[in-house]
């Protein structure tokens, strides 16, 4: 029964104010800080620190009225999520905070926040100024995800027909009898697959689900943090943390150099079903083939068999891809739209030879899968060449969001640092 | 000259603590003498770290933020022994927290090492990155390996 409701004529005014507002916002100019924020960018992008949260800033996602969110790694003053509201200028308040909760996952749409623990999925409604309705009151979407010593993220992204995707990182290096034990081998058909390792798929709108509701959507990731939903070819991408400790496990196989440039970094276009192959693989960027690990039987050079996925594309071991954005903006060049963004946390697992990464990398894109050499496109988060090498970097790009205006936003784990990089030249 | 090189050489080879005996007023205690067995494990040690604990703990010992934890002036270093060289011959799987700093990153048992190298690595991390601490000692490694469960 349809009935005339004064609801809706409310709903007009507002919709024309939010759009009146978005407009304004494309016009009103970001002021880059006059250093741009430390960083080092193409020409004609500017940058300025949004916000010093001083915590740990995983993952953010902002709303299409600008409204910012920050999901903290550990609760800091009994919030777990940071709130932060923008002036014209860019620079942005944190103005509240709520869910008594640490996690890295937080993603908006459609009229709702998702936020993840490490364990866990909740929702929050969102009103049309993209405030939470209900702060204290978030609605449990998922819960019981195993979580062990390492890999904990729940890194979570939505399709477009109402599914959840969930990062469950498996809670091992490569599966040994022994964790990151030397000469320990590896288990046959790796226990841990069955409720890690993978992306598990679950609905987006129901309330209180566990293992037993979601299907295990892609398995033999070992563990991904950056992830997005392509809207171009429809498709879930993802980052995998490749493996580590090829020379401390295996120290007749592989030299320490070696280990620093083995495996890739990963990116994956994801199929319902498909199997990336770890922790019997992992793919050696310089002979471009899936490698069967050491644990399993492998000698750095045998490769591995069975149906396996092959990666969309490939960066330097060790880097940590922690953030995945395709760009859909329009206030960057065009070269950029539909291209992707990847934060590299920066790497630990190099040593004794020089960490790397820390910064933000542009893969471009091309009908829906990577095209072309990737570069590097925000650097010098870690303050200078000596802070890469010694991985005493002073910030870590870790979570990426577009704001409705085009700006990338970029969150900082270690000191808590809200970057926002905007295009400024004449296009 | 080949001769005062070789002397400096020497010198310096024979390590700080006597170059700075010879250009400081003496102290009270008289100062401790260049220990050749120190200055060995100190040397041997350097090797045991660069190939078994570097990657986790870094060439600063200052570890990873979240994952392994630092090994500067911490309780877990300087303190007692015997639970250090457990740490090392049985591994630790449960998150520690230092300063406030969770770490949770679990440490693999290092038993193939020997009683030696074990004494030596724990005697260069007592005596690194600004830690200075009492040499840990081969029989104090093999009373720690003797209580491990076989």
């Amino acid at each position: 029964m349809l009935s005339f409701s004064p609801r809706y004529l409310f709903a007009v005014p507002v919709l024309a104010g939010s759009l009146a507002l978005l407009a304004s916002q494309s016009h009103v100019s970001v002021a880059p800080d006059p250093d741009n924020a430390g960083l080092k960018l193409p020409a004609g992008f500017g940058a300025l620190k949004v916000a010093e949260t001083g915590g740990k800033a995983r993952h953010l996602a902002v709303t299409p009225q600008g409204v910012i969110y920050v999901k903290l790694n550990r609760v800091k003053d009994g919030k777990g999520i940071l709130v932060l509201h923008s002036q014209p200028t860019g620079k942005a308040t944190v103005t509240g905070g709520f869910g008594d909760y640490g996690g890295t996952g937080i993603y908006v749409k459609n009229g709702y926040l998702y936020a993840s623990s490490d364990h866990a999925v909740y929702r929050y409604k969102l009103d049309a100024k993209g405030e939470v309705e209900a702060p204290g009151k978030g609605e449990l979407l998922v819960r019981g995800l195993k979580v062990g010593s390492q890999h904990e993220s729940k890194s979570i992204v939505l399709d477009n027909a109402d599914n959840l995707y969930v990062n469950i990182g498996a809670y091992a290096n490569a599966c040994q009898e022994q964790d990151r034990t030397r000469g320990s081998k590896g288990i046959p058909n790796c226990p841990i697959l069955d409720s890690a390792g993978g992306i598990w798929q679950f609905k987006a709108s129901q309330a209180n689900q566990t293992y037993k509701n979601g299907t295990r959507y892609a398995t033999g990731l070992r563990n991904v943090v950056g992830l997005d939903w392509n809207q171009q070819d429809n498709q879930l991408f993802v980052m995998q943390h490749g493996r580590d400790q090829l020379h401390d496990n295996w120290p007749a196989l592989y030299t320490d150099q070696q280990s620093a440039q083995l495996p890739a970094e990963c990116m994956y276009a994801l199929k319902p079903g498909d199997n990336a192959g770890w922790p019997y693989l992992y793919y050696d960027p310089q002979q471009k083939k899936k490698i069967l690990g050491p644990e399993y039987g492998g000698d750095g050079k045998k490769e591995a068999t069975g149906n396996y996925l092959d990666p969309a594309a490939a960066y330097p071991a060790h880097m940590a891809p922690n953030g995945l954005l395709f760009y859909t903006g329009t206030m960057f060049p065009a070269k950029y739209r539909n291209g992707a963004f990847i934060a590299f946390h920066g790497s630990w697992n190099r040593a004794p030879e020089p960490q790397a990464g820390y910064y933000v990398v542009f893969q471009p894109f091309k009908d829906g899968k990577p095209s072309g050499q990737w570069e590097v496109f925000a650097d010098n988060f870690a303050g200078s060449a000596a802070k890469v090498a010694s991985g005493r970097a002073d910030h870590r790009p870790c979570g990426l969001a577009q704001g409705p205006d085009g700006s990338l936003y970029v969150s900082d784990d270690s000191k808590g640092t809200i970057y926002r990089i905007v295009y400024n030249a004449k296009k | 000259m080949t001769f005062r090189l070789a002397f400096l050489a020497f010198a310096l080879a024979g390590g700080v603590f006597s170059l700075q005996a010879q250009h400081r007023p003496a102290p009270k205690k008289a100062p401790a003498k260049a220990d050749p067995a120190l200055a060995a494990s100190l040397a041997r040690g350097a090797v045991v770290y660069k190939n078994v604990c570097i990657t986790c703990h870094q060439a600063d010992g200052g570890g990873v933020p979240n994952m392994n934890p630092p090994l500067i002036k911490t309780q877990y270093v300087l303190g007692d022994k015997a639970r250090l060289a457990h740490i090392v011959l049985a591994g630790l799987a449960e998150p520690i927290e230092i300063d406030g700093d969770e770490y949770k990153q679990h440490m693999p048992a290092q038993a193939y090492l020997t009683d030696q190298q074990v004494a030596d690595v724990l005697t260069y991390v007592r005596n690194s990155f600004g830690n200075k601490a009492s040499a840990v000692q081969v029989a104090e490694v093999k009373a720690v390996r003797a209580t491990l469960p076989k």
